[in-house]
């Protein structure tokens, strides 16, 4: 099986609100797919719908293959996921933080260790394990939660807005981490506003106001709206769509 | 997949531990409030009625009339605030409170006495507390019934008679409390009410907290189960309030002086199951509680009901049914009783057996319900 992720016709509403409209979407396993849009356009709520955060409204959805209405705690043990906004233990250390995840994760106590000194490697956070990951600063901060996320060698990273906030160094080796990732054959979903970032992805999924308004590779979409870089393919197809909008208004 | 699984449930536990232990503040306050509360209200509650504070208006002052005033005194049940000689006095006095009776002895008590002829005396009395009124209508009573006695077999001796027999005599025996003190009462079943609410508060906060600091998120997206997450998080508080609840038992037994009659160690396990109980409560709490405001205030909802229902206050016999029903979905009223047993009457488990049921079923109830409010979804 090559795709990912895989959902077709997925909605959710709040109350009244749609915030993600029949959302139709293919992630290859293995690739990297950035997931672009402006603020509150849904691309947080569709990425908690395929964690098991959220239960869609209606639509399918699959993700390695497990249906997310019905298999979300099978899905759970084989993703990692971090969240916009740093949900670690503030008030425990990096070491206390991943010794927490381990067990949760069910990693025998070799394992434990391996992975542990691995990840704190690879983030580059050695000489900082008994600091309280609360005094970290955000760059820190965010590259803990992602080796806390990678603990148990999840098929399936999904990173939500992974380097706001975040300074140019650790942006560079965050990114190298995910590149990394991806040539061991990990799939990772990603959503950022930085266009330099969505231009190292392999797809590109553009989504505003619950809808998905184009897919394809960063040239292939560069190339279909005839212009010169992303963030002006950004720019258009808000505009475009916002003057659609507009339009559907005065008809009615 | 589908069952409880240890080591998740044991890194729930050594999370919780150190994060309880970095939490200096907090651990004072569920070690230290109880032993505050429990003096604080070990001298606030008490329901004995002595002293009731009494003016007299002696119209026929003599060594007779004198004896019957001294007579009121002697029995401690009443004081004597004032003399005072009109009905004036008396109806301001008991309108401001300053008594709650009034004895009054008419001008013709010495001259009837002297001749030996039938005479009365007046009392009146404060009903607005029915317990103090009770209490000075019984104990006036058998005052003045004893007195008459006394003069009556005066008389008859005079006339040469001999000794008065009592025709009926009723024996009391008082058992487990034999001075009556409410106090001896009163401290089993605070320890029990201070405990309850104490713990509970403790865990009301414990997901609310984690839901408020973003904590929730990553760890919904985790294999981990309810179960698994609530047990783990009150295990430890388990073992914070076993330590103070051994703390306040030592302070009611030695400071108070309320013997522990019964087996210490039957306590001990009975009240494992009580903290563990609570400490449910106070979980379910955080699963309906969107803030840690929200919480508190239904942590406070729930004391009043709790003083009231549980026996604490009330006798939970005189209660219409339905109110004693809702009595049964307050922890505490199973362990007051359990509390009471041991410490008053030193009873064993074979007396206690249906409160031990009763606790445990609505323990189960109380996590079977947590469980099914705890979605792991953040909607």
């Amino acid at each position: 099986m090559n795709t990912a992720i895989q959902c077709e016709q997925l909605t959710k509403r709040f109350g009244d609100r749609v915030a993600v409209n029949s959302l139709t979407l293919t992630v290859p396993r293995g690739s990297i797919y950035g997931f672009l849009g402006p603020n509150g356009s849904g691309k947080s709520t569709t990425i908690r719908m395929l964690c098991g955060l959220l239960t869609p409204t209606t639509g399918k959805g699959t993700v390695l293959g497990f249906d997310v209405m019905s298999q979300s705690e099978e899905i759970k043990q084989r993703i990692g996921y971090m969240s916009q906004k740093f949900s670690l233990y503030e008030d425990l250390t990096v070491e206390e933080n991943l010794d927490f995840y381990a067990g949760v994760y069910r990693l025998g106590a070799g394992e434990r260790k391996e992975r542990k000194a691995e990840l704190i490697e690879m983030a580059g956070l050695t000489g900082r394990e008994k600091q309280l990951a609360g005094s970290l600063s955000g760059g820190w901060k965010q590259r803990l939660a992602l080796s806390c996320a990678l603990l148990h060698k999840p098929e399936l990273l999904i990173l939500d807005e992974p380097t706001a906030g975040v300074d140019p160094v650790s942006r560079r080796i965050f990114w190298d981490v995910i590149h990394e990732l991806a040539r061991q054959g990990i799939t990772v979903l990603v959503t950022t506003h930085y266009m330099d970032e969505a231009q190292t992805c392999d797809w590109i999924g553009f989504i505003f106001f619950g809808n998905l308004l184009a897919e394809g590779t960063p040239q292939e979409l560069i190339d279909r709206m005839g212009v010169g870089n992303l963030e002006d393919v950004f720019i258009d197809l808000v505009r475009q769509e916002e003057a659609r909008q507009a339009a559907g208004e005065g008809v009615r | 997949m589908r069952h409880f699984v240890w080591e998740r449930y044991w890194s729930v536990v050594k999370k919780e531990v150190i994060q309880i232990k970095r939490d200096r503040p907090s651990l004072a306050i569920a070690l230290v409030m109880p032993l505050m509360l429990l003096f604080l209200f070990g001298y606030a509650v008490n329901t004995d009625v002595n002293d009731i504070q009494m003016a007299v208006w002696n119209q026929s002052p003599s060594a007779a009339s004198r004896e019957l005033v001294d007579q009121f005194v002697n029995t401690r049940v009443f004081e004597v605030a004032a003399h005072v000689s009109s009905y004036k006095e008396i109806e301001a006095m008991l309108d401001d409170g300053s008594v709650n009776v009034a004895l009054i002895i008419g001008p013709d008590y010495t001259r009837k006495r002297d001749r030996n002829e039938p005479v009365d005396v007046q009392m009146l009395i404060n009903g607005s507390d029915p317990n103090i009124a009770r209490t000075a209508t019984s104990q006036a009573q058998l005052i003045v019934q004893h007195q008459a006695i006394t003069l009556q077999e005066m008389k008859l001796q005079k006339q040469g008679l001999g000794e008065l027999e009592q025709p009926l005599g009723l024996d009391t025996r008082v058992l487990f409390n034999p001075n009556m003190e409410s106090i001896v009462f009163n401290i089993p079943g605070l320890i029990g009410l201070i405990m309850q609410n104490v713990t509970m508060i403790l865990t009301a906060f414990s997901l609310v907290r984690e839901k408020e600091r973003g904590t929730m998120e990553q760890l919904i997206v985790t294999p981990i189960r309810p179960l698994e997450l609530m047990l783990g998080k009150i295990t430890p508080y388990v073992g914070v309030g076993l330590f103070s609840f051994c703390l306040v038992l030592l302070v009611g037994t030695y400071w108070f002086g309320v013997p522990i009659k019964g087996s210490i160690s039957l306590l001990v396990t009975l009240s494992v199951l009580f903290l563990v109980t609570t400490l449910l409560l106070g979980i379910f709490i955080s699963t309906v509680a969107k803030t840690q405001l929200q919480a508190m205030q239904m942590a406070f909802a729930f004391i009043l009901p709790s003083v009231l229902l549980s026996g604490f206050m009330f006798p939970r016999d005189s209660m219409p049914l339905v109110i004693q029903w809702l009595g049964g979905l307050v922890p505490l009223t199973y362990f007051l009783e359990i509390l009471r047993g041991i410490f008053l009457k030193g009873v064993d488990i074979d007396a206690l057996w249906k409160d031990v049921v009763g606790m445990s079923s609505f323990c189960l109830l109380i996590l079977t319900v947590a469980i099914l409010r705890f979605r792991k979804k953040i909607e």
